[in-house]
């Protein structure tokens, strides 16, 4: 069984986020970086799977060389092989272009003797949240994806997918090569081990450069949403603030 | 014309997809053009005729054989005919799992862009969520066909105005045997009493200041009385007090309660992305400093060991 998995660089952020002057990007002056929880889980799965099944696993990113942390961070959890396709820390990359580099990369690799069975996305960027990279690739390979899911089993040439609604789970039957994009949740992740942290950071990172063609989607400028700035009421301190929490709730018709 | 796609489950329609409805109506006033919107399968019929209050005009009935349940290309091949066929300028739905998940194979299926998640749009020019909505994205969008989905819980779901008369339309697209290879083939309906995330009125989350994972005993006894749902914030699941599928946040669960209590819960934005939808938060902390209080509409400060009792004690004396 071999995996891609697909990750993206983004800032750590906090309860605040705060923009740069030119307004393109959050401030990452005092911020550390790290990939999406969806994606981490998406690592995590690659290597349970090929723990069980056998296979080989490769991380890819496309960043700046300073994503070489997400890389070695997902080798350190058990990835296998790293891909770095190399921009320029600046722009954002639309989701477009993306895939097409993702899949300019996959078709490299496939020339050159490699094979994929399944191919790993988060279900949207964290901070783009664009919720089309994976299915754009899949479409361009002509391969099934099952978007959003929360649990994988794998079986002969055949995966069954569980996605979560409100109430209950939908389940997906697929045959192999197949994309899959995956949501929080479907695993606990694993804490990598020092020695492991230090041994990712020897393995060799193979790099490449995307090309960007023009798109008609343009990102003018981020903003901060402008929150309707109520005064929080303060019902009380302690258990004696009960009543009017109460009452609160009775006027809102919650307890009735 | 703008063509919305108009989600649905077996035949029930997903109420988020009529805020989607909202606002392409005022978009469809702006431009000056009809609203018109498909429905996938013959299930989803009873649907048709209530849109009108959406101020849809003409409703497009997607038949096929294979439409009995849930298939996203064929979804996506269906709507995107119907755009096509019809010359549609803005092919919208609603930015839900299966609506951006729909639009993104189409798309796909036209090498077009896809802006996910808008919140307005007025000429050529849109903002979108970024973030799970803690950031906001103003672009601009060329393409003579724009693809988009709009933000949940951004506009009301309710009808506005007067409605309009709708005409039902019939279609059969031709889909290939092949976009039906990603399709529904069981469902597991989970035996679970109780109220969902989703679904409920109150929800009463819990975070890292519940302190372990028995504390949630006074969450969970506060639920029971008002009929509740029990969540909790992403460092709790880290930390194993609750499953996953309890988590409210960006890349948890999205809620939209007429009442969020968030207890010993700081607000950090990943968590803030899942809850902002609800219309009240009450937020129980020791912390009066706390970065909560700044998105909070009432406040108890204190500790939730002591509050949550006091409060359930209150409502059993006032309920009898």
């Amino acid at each position: 069984m071999n995996i891609l998995v697909c990750i993206k660089r983004v800032p750590a952020t906090g309860a605040k986020m705060l923009l740069t002057e030119d307004e393109q990007a959050i401030d990452t002056k005092s911020l550390g970086f790290t990939f999406s929880p969806h994606e981490e889980c998406a690592v995590e799965e690659a290597v349970k799977i090929v723990e069980e099944h056998g296979g080989d696993t490769t991380v890819l990113t496309l960043g700046p060389d300073a994503a070489k942390e997400q890389l070695q961070y997902a080798m350190s959890m058990g990835m296998k092989n790293a891909v770095l396709l190399e921009t320029e820390d600046t722009a954002d990359w639309d989701p477009k272009n993306t895939a097409d580099a993702i899949l300019a990369s996959i078709q490299e690799q496939q020339a050159e003797g490699k094979t994929f069975d399944m191919l790993f996305f988060g279900n949207e960027a964290a901070d783009t949240g664009g919720y089309q990279v994976g299915i754009r690739i899949a479409h361009a390979l002509d391969w099934p994806c099952v978007a959003g899911i929360k649990q994988l089993d794998i079986e002969e040439g055949k995966a069954i997918a569980y996605r979560e609604t409100g109430n209950g789970k939908e389940v997906f039957e697929v045959m192999l090569p197949a994309v899959f994009t995956m949501k929080e949740g479907i695993n606990y992740p694993r804490y990598p081990s020092v020695p492991g942290r230090l041994r990712a950071k020897k393995k060799e990172i193979a790099r490449s450069t995307p090309q960007q063609v023009d798109v008609s989607f343009k990102k003018v400028k981020l903003k901060t949403p402008v929150e309707v700035k109520q005064e929080v009421q303060i019902l009380g301190e302690g258990a004696a603030a009960a009543p009017k929490v109460v009452e609160m709730m009775q006027e809102l018709g919650v307890v009735r | 014309m703008i063509l919305a796609l108009v989600e649905h489950d077996k035949g029930v329609v997903n109420p988020l997809a009529l805020g989607m409805l909202n606002f392409a109506k005022s978009l469809a006033a702006e431009q000056n053009c009809a609203l018109e919107a498909v429905l996938v399968g013959e299930e989803a019929r009873s649907i048709a005729s209530t849109l009108g209050a959406f101020g849809v005009t003409k409703v497009h009935m997607a038949l096929h054989d294979g439409f009995d349940d849930y298939s996203p290309e064929a979804w996506a091949q269906a709507f995107l005919s119907k755009a096509e066929t019809g010359g549609a300028k803005f092919v919208l739905s609603i930015g839900t799992d299966r609506g951006n998940e729909v639009m993104a194979h189409v798309a796909a299926r036209t090498n077009q862009s896809m802006v996910a998640n808008i919140i307005s749009y007025s000429d050529a020019e849109m903002t979108r969520l970024r973030w799970g909505g803690s950031l906001l994205e103003e672009s601009t969008l060329a393409d003579e066909m724009k693809l988009m989905t709009v933000a949940p819980h951004t506009f009301p779901t309710e009808e506005e105005g007067s409605a309009v008369e709708v005409t039902i339309e019939d279609y059969s697209p031709e889909i290939a045997e092949k976009d039906f290879r990603v399709k529904i083939s069981k469902r597991i309906v989970p035996e679970a009493d109780g109220v969902s995330l989703t679904d409920a009125e109150v929800v009463i989350s819990g975070g890292r200041g519940v302190g372990s994972e028995a504390g949630f005993s006074v969450l969970e006894d506060l639920a029971s009385t008002i009929g509740g749902a029990v969540g909790c914030s992403r460092a709790v699941t880290s930390l194993g007090w609750r499953p996953h599928s309890d988590q409210v946040g960006q890349t948890g669960t999205r809620v939209a309660a007429e009442l969020y209590i968030a207890c010993g819960i700081s607000g950090a934005a990943q968590h803030m992305a899942g809850c902002k939808g609800s219309k009240n938060l009450l937020a129980i902390n020791t912390d009066p400093d706390a970065p909560i209080l700044q998105n909070a509409t009432y406040a108890v400060i204190g500790d939730l060991h002591d509050v949550l009792p006091a409060i359930n004690a209150e409502i059993k004396k006032v309920t009898g």
